[in-house]
């Protein structure tokens, strides 16, 4: 079966026709229920891996375009397979969340909609293209509908912002593009294909310079400090739906595409870079939670948590140890599930009383129950509260990075202590003391709202105890990339200059 | 004496004999048809004119191409010229739908401005149906001028190619002063540009002693001590080639030009022109001076860069939308430019063409479609030029914004669209030539230049319309269909561009005849 193009198919005629639907409450039921189908049968997909078979399973190859090379390549190893069960897992969820969110800006809600599926095909594409080319082509064209997302249906900063997340993105896509060409080029293998490129580029001087466009790009879509500062302003002006889209899986194409491109393609530069890589990465983790403290206004407040996550991601990627890269994966994942999660609840949150600045808010727990608790179980994720899911990824990447470099870690493993403080200290200002005059006759989550939350909820709190399958799905693969990363060059650097 | 009859081939010349022909019809039928006929007359005559010659190169490529130039060595009907021509004739052949529209034309062109006789024949509803041989003429020096196979037959190419643009230039119907005052810029520009063309042309046969380009290129290799008159003469050609594509520093005409002129003519320039003169310039720098290399390549390279550069910058500063796709064209001239540097081998030559010419054939089309969309969006004074005045255009008609913006991100070069394929086609030939800097500085240029298109898509989409903003015009069952045509061409080679790359392939294989 040709899961993947039926995943992408599927998406794109639901795209296609919830755009033709005249009446805008089919329109929604139409996504709600082409986004459930996609996940259903991404769900049998999964059941259908074998973990330990090929590492790329339900291979697609078909040229596409001869003259460049260029195929229409898809497959799936394990890491690819769960960023792709995370967005199909986050896109029902989002159709639900959003159900109300195009009509405030008198915006067509079906092209929303559209849009939104238009972008889950486009995350499944990206993630399971094998073909570089084919990568290349969804990493930069998946921007134009989160584009229009925000800069349709966004906040009052919305087209500044828009244009400020296309031109960070499209800039690092463009730096890329030059070094997927050269790749082509002086690989000279005349093909796209990932698996007969690895290994490819022996020089080194050259491996740098390629590592660097393909590294940028992805520093940039992660984003990595110093190329950060697009993210806030896209996920503050965002609607709560596409901030959960953008950053639980768009800004994943950056630390996957890291993991699986410059690792694999250039293994000799990413170990040559890897010191300023995991630099920028603490700088990042501590950075990005002590800004995250000081923010007032909470979807920008949780954008900066983001900013934090994603060094703890870069930084066990390039630890290049088996628990690092790992555990990098299983974060990707988790990330998505409770940054959603918060995203969405606060959307709940400033929909109700129509501001963004905490200062606006104060003791909702008395009045919203359910929504404060969804949010501190949400928060406490974020915070890698032992028993549930982040504590699982962010432990065993702080312990992969301490295998090789201790100092790191340890400065990164402040990042928690800082994590405990923005969290809660949110939720304090928030949900706890004297309820304001303004969020006295706030209303608790309705069903439809209840049945957003729950899903990520649980998922949460499932993953955290059992985190086992999702690992026995990403090992092998994990194990595969690092293997090839060091099989390109087995001897250490000290027992060549020995000989 | 013996005189020799010289040799035509007849069949090879064809397209272009049509063209020409059906131009000299037009001509007599504006002299003895009554006025109210004429019209009637015109567009069947251009039109299937058009498609006759269009036809006739569908014959010629499936028959094979020719080895050897014809006309005694003075056309060279080869891959290249066959490609060329068919988007030449494809381009020509919508951008004359767009002409055919009504009220894109001054009705007395000879009326001055606000007077009581443009008032008269604007009542009287007269119109100047000159302009379908005009275009015939302009379209038939298009096609001639990158098939010519000696600098002289270019020569002419170019003029008869230039001489009715900036004719036609001049016949805006609204905002006629500017419209006059971009014929006047355009042919006293133009008219330098010629001058510089031909006394190169004329230093270059003094140094080779023929006009011919293959045996310029031979004389490169034999002719010793005549360094001045080679160098002064390619210098010289060079400006009059580079000012035609608007290549900086000779682009200041582009955007006054593209302004004023009526915007079907615009489109027209946008597209066959620039295609025409790529042809020729190619031409001449890669078999005349193809040995001289060396030597131009660094001038090429500077202009390349500072053609993308300035095009890409000075964009961002427009506010008139037809400027701003002038400055659009400049830097899209400028990437294919970094193409014109690709050179190599007979490989890489041919690659590097066959990237040049599926970038025209793309950008062409695509051109053609964004300026037929600026004609439908109309305020009280005709269109709306100002961008301001897009503003929310995306509310109120949709469709229309949608099919803009989606030529404005296949001019940004995003995936998916024609456009990506063209640019990527040509910095890949360009990185395999070993031209890397100058494809970062064409990425970099693309990055400043997605700013600006993706402004209009702001303008139009995210922001509120003004209440008294333009209205759409019901297009007229040809501007639609160029509209349809451009929208449809964009997506299909955005996502199977292997057809047209096919063609440009076989086209480009055999290089140019010498």
């Amino acid at each position: 079966m040709p899961w993947l193009s039926i995943l992408m198919g599927v998406s794109v005629l639901g795209a296609l026709g919830v755009a033709f639907v005249k009446d805008d409450r089919l329109a929604k039921q139409a996504t709600l229920a082409v986004s459930l189908v996609v996940l259903a049968l991404t769900v049998v997909m999964t059941v259908q891996f074998s973990p330990n078979g090929d590492r790329f399973q339900f291979v697609e190859t078909y040229d596409w375009i001869p003259a460049f090379g260029v195929h229409y390549g898809v497959a799936v190893d394990g890491v690819a397979l769960v960023l792709i069960l995370l967005s199909a897992v986050l896109v029902p969820i989002v159709v639900l969340a959003s159900w109300h969110d195009a009509e405030a800006g008198k915006r067509s809600v079906r092209t929303y909609f559209s849009l939104l599926l238009v972008l889950e095909a486009m995350m499944i594409g990206v993630f399971a293209a094998t073909d570089i080319f084919l990568f290349y082509v969804f990493f930069e064209a998946m921007l134009i509908p989160m584009y229009f997302m925000i800069g349709s249906y966004g906040g009052a900063q919305r087209s500044y912002a828009a244009v400020k997340f296309l031109l960070y993105s499209l800039f690092g896509g463009l730096l890329m593009l030059v070094a997927v060409i050269a790749l082509y080029v002086i690989a000279g293998k005349g093909t796209f294909m990932f698996p007969e490129l690895i290994g490819a580029i022996k020089d080194p001087t050259t491996q740098k310079w390629l590592f660097l466009g393909f590294f940028i790009a992805f520093a940039i879509k992660a984003p990595l400090w110093p190329f950060h500062t697009w993210l806030p302003d896209a996920a503050a002006q965002a609607p709560a739906g596409a901030a959960v889209l953008l950053v639980g899986v768009l800004d994943k194409v950056g630390t996957y595409g890291m993991l699986r491109f410059c690792l694999e393609l250039f293994p000799e530069a990413s170990k040559w870079a890897t010191p300023v890589v995991i630099a920028l990465s603490v700088i990042g983790i501590v950075y990005g939670a002590i800004v995250a403290i000081g923010q007032t206004d909470i979807k920008r407040l949780i954008a900066y948590t983001s900013i934090s996550h994603f060094g703890f991601i870069a930084m066990g990627v390039f630890a290049m140890t088996s628990n690092g890269a790992s555990g990098a994966t299983l974060y990707m994942v988790n990330h998505g599930f409770s940054t959603g999660a918060l995203f969405l609840i606060a959307g709940f949150l400033i929909y109700r009383r129509g501001s963004h600045f905490i200062e606006d808010y104060g003791g909702v727990q008395k009045v919203a129950p359910v929504l404060a608790g969804a949010f501190l179980v949400a928060g406490l994720s974020g915070l890698s509260l032992p028993g549930l899911n982040s504590f699982v990824s962010e432990f065993m990447v702080l312990l992969g990075t301490y295998e090789r470099y201790a100092v790191p870690a340890v400065i990164a493993a402040t990042g928690v202590v800082l994590a405990a403080l923005y969290i809660l200290w949110m939720y304090q200002r928030t949900m706890n003391g004297p309820t304001a005059e303004s969020v006295r006759s706030m209303p608790d989550l309705n069903i439809r709202e209840r049945w957003v939350v729950a899903p990520l909820l649980v998922l949460i709190i499932v993953l955290g105890l059992f985190p086992k399958p999702l690992l026995d799905v990403i090992n092998p693969s994990v194990k595969e990339t690092l293997t090839n990363v060091s099989v390109t060059h087995p001897a250490p650097a000290v027992a060549k200059e020995g000989q | 004496m013996n005189i020799t009859a010289p040799t035509i081939e007849y069949l090879q010349l064809a397209p272009l004999l049509i063209v020409f022909g059906a131009a000299i019809l037009g001509v007599l039928v504006e002299a003895f048809a009554p006025r109210y006929l004429r019209r009637a007359m015109h567009i069947p005559l251009t039109l299937l004119s058009l498609a006759g010659a269009f036809a006739l190169v569908i014959v010629q490529t499936i028959k094979g191409v020719p080895t050897e130039p014809s006309a005694m060595g003075a056309v060279a009907v080869d891959g290249p010229t066959l490609f060329i021509w068919g988007i030449i004739l494809v381009l020509a052949f919508v951008t004359l739908l767009l002409i055919n529209d009504e009220d894109h034309f001054v009705p007395a062109a000879s009326a001055v401005p606000g007077s009581a006789e443009e008032e008269r024949a604007l009542i009287e509803g007269n119109v100047h149906t000159e302009v379908y041989p005009l275009a015939l003429f302009a379209i038939g020096g298009m096609l001639l001028f990158p098939a010519s196979n000696d600098l002289l037959i270019m020569f002419v190419a170019l003029e008869v190619m230039s001489l009715p643009l900036y004719l036609l230039c001049g016949l805006a119907r609204r905002r006629r002063l500017l419209s006059q005052e971009s014929a006047m810029k355009y042919f006293l520009l133009g008219a330098f540009s010629s001058a510089f063309f031909l006394y190169g042309t004329a230093l270059l046969y003094g140094f080779a002693g023929s006009v011919d380009l293959a045996k310029i290129d031979t004389a490169l290799g034999a002719v010793g001590g005549q360094d001045a008159l080679l160098y002064t003469g390619a210098a010289l050609l060079g400006v009059g080639l580079l000012f035609k594509i608007g290549a900086a520093p000779f682009q200041a005409w582009k955007p006054d030009v593209y302004q004023g002129a009526p915007t079907p003519v615009t489109a027209l320039m946008a597209s066959g022109t620039l295609v025409a003169a790529f042809g020729a310039l190619l031409r001449v720098f890669w078999i005349a001076l193809g040995n001289l290399d060396w030597d131009w390549s660094p001038i090429m390279w500077a202009v390349a860069i500072l053609t993308m550069v300035v095009g890409a910058i000075l964009a961002i500063t427009q506010t008139d939308i037809k400027r701003m796709l002038a400055y659009s064209s400049i830097a899209h001239a400028g990437f294919l430019l970094v193409g014109v540097v690709a050179i190599g081998d007979a490989k890489q030559n041919s690659i590097a063409l066959s990237s040049i010419l599926f970038y025209l054939a793309v950008y062409g089309i695509t051109s053609v479609g964004a300026f037929a969309v600026v004609t439908m969006v109309r305020d009280a004074g005709g269109e709306a030029w100002h961008l301001s005045r897009w503003a929310g255009l995306g509310k109120r008609s949709p469709k229309l914004a949608g099919v803009f913006a989606f030529f404005l991100l296949a001019f940004a070069g995003i995936p998916l669209t024609s456009g990506f394929f063209g640019k990527y086609a040509v910095f890949q030939a360009a990185i395999a030539g070993g031209a890397l800097p100058l494809v970062v500085v064409g990425v970099v240029s693309s990055a400043i230049a997605a700013f600006f298109y993706v402004r209009v898509i702001v303008l139009m989409f995210f922001s509120d319309p003004a209440p008294d903003g333009p209205t759409v015009v019901l297009p007229s069952w040809g501007t639609a269909g160029v509209v349809g045509f451009a929208a449809l061409a964009t997506v299909v080679l955005g996502v199977f561009p292997q057809p047209v790359l096919d063609l440009a392939q076989s086209a480009a294989g055999s290089l140019f005849v010498r």
